[in-house]
Formats: C-alpha cells, sequence, structure tokens
C-alpha cells in the first residue's frame, strides 16, 4: 500500500472531521470509522505479507506452527481492540473505550493461558 | 481502497448540517432534528457493510 496515498487521505479527513464536528458530531465520529475501516483494511494486505513471510521462517526453523498462529490471532484481537478503543476515545466515550481494552485483555489472556500452564508443566518435568 | 465513501460520507455531513441551520431559523427545529437522524441512519449503512468487510478480512487474515 502507497504510505503517500494514506498520508493524504488522513489530512483530508482531518479537514472534513474540523469542518462537520462543530456543527455534526455524531456525523464527525461515522466519518472517524469510515476512514479508520478504510486505511486499516488498506494494510491489511501489508500484515497478510508479513505473516506469511513470519510462516515460512517458522517452518523453516521446525518452531511449533501452533504457538506462532495463537500469538498472529492475539496479534489480530489486540489491532480490533485498539480499533474500537481509539474511537470510543475519540467520542469522547473514555469508558466505553476502556471496556473495550479490558474485554481484549481478558480474551488475549484466555487464549494465552494454555501456553503458560503447559510451560509451567515443563518447568515442573525439569524439576 | 475506495476513497470515494469518504467523500461521499462528508458531503452528507456538510449538506445535512447546512439543511438543518436553515430549518431552524426557518423555526422549524423538529423537521431539522428528524433530518440529522435520517442523515445520521443512511451514513450508518454505508459505513456497517465496510465495517463488516473489515472484520471478515481481518478474521481471515489473522486466523479469528
Amino acid at each position: 500500500m502507497n504510505f503517500f496515498a494514506i498520508l493524504g487521505l488522513t489530512l483530508v479527513v482531518t479537514i472534513f472531521l474540523i469542518i462537520i464536528r462543530r456543527e455534526k458530531p455524531e456525523m464527525a465520529v461515522v466519518l472517524a470509522i469510515a476512514a479508520a475501516g478504510i486505511i486499516l483494511s488498506a494494510l491489511l494486505k501489508s500484515i497478510a505479507q508479513i505473516i506469511t513471510v513470519f510462516e515460512s521462517l517458522a517452518l523453516k526453523s521446525q518452531f511449533n506452527l501452533d504457538y506462532l498462529k495463537l500469538i498472529i490471532k492475539i496479534l489480530g484481537l489486540a489491532y480490533l481492540a485498539g480499533f474500537g478503543a481509539q474511537i470510543c476515545k475519540d467520542a469522547g466515550e473514555g469508558s466505553m473505550a476502556a471496556k473495550i481494552e479490558l474485554a481484549g485483555k481478558i480474551i488475549i489472556l484466555t487464549l494465552g493461558i494454555p501456553v503458560m500452564v503447559g510451560l509451567l508443566n515443563m518447568i515442573l518435568k525439569i524439576l | 481502497m475506495d476513497i470515494n465513501l469518504i467523500f461521499r460520507i462528508a458531503g452528507i455531513g456538510i449538506l445535512i448540517s447546512v439543511l438543518s441551520m436553515v430549518l431552524k431559523q426557518a423555526g422549524k427545529e423538529e423537521q431539522a432534528h428528524m433530518l440529522t437522524l435520517a442523515g445520521l441512519v443512511i451514513v450508518l449503512f454505508m459505513v456497517i457493510q465496510l465495517i463488516q468487510r473489515l472484520f471478515s478480512d481481518v478474521r481471515a487474515v489473522f486466523g479469528l
């Protein structure tokens, strides 16, 4: 994705947001959501390329692919939680942003706990 | 990247703020409110499709 296209789009959207926010703040929020969605979906192609590179590296180094998949899953959840929380914070709803962040953290923790338990079991076996 | 959506939403927002200003000046507060609501619903319909596509793309890329 061309970086300059994203830069220009963000500047244009910023000016639109300043114009609209004075009269209709709710419309400004919708515009911000649309801009964030377009930019994120434009970046997804590059993210997919990065992920395939990491997967090929993991295959070469005989690393357990399940763990890499888990990490990628957690990365996606963190991106989505940040997306939602930033939009809520932009709209002035800091408490809703905190809720989304809390939900993201807890879901990531539930995904990560099995790995942690496995690691602890391995340590116990060694001792 | 479909930037048209951004311009469409910004255009609808500016148009509706101008129209509701005119309606308020004419003393029709009720209609101005309804106009704002209708514009918001139209814009939300446009954004919801985008968000749905984004979420399904994210789900495909990250394997969620």
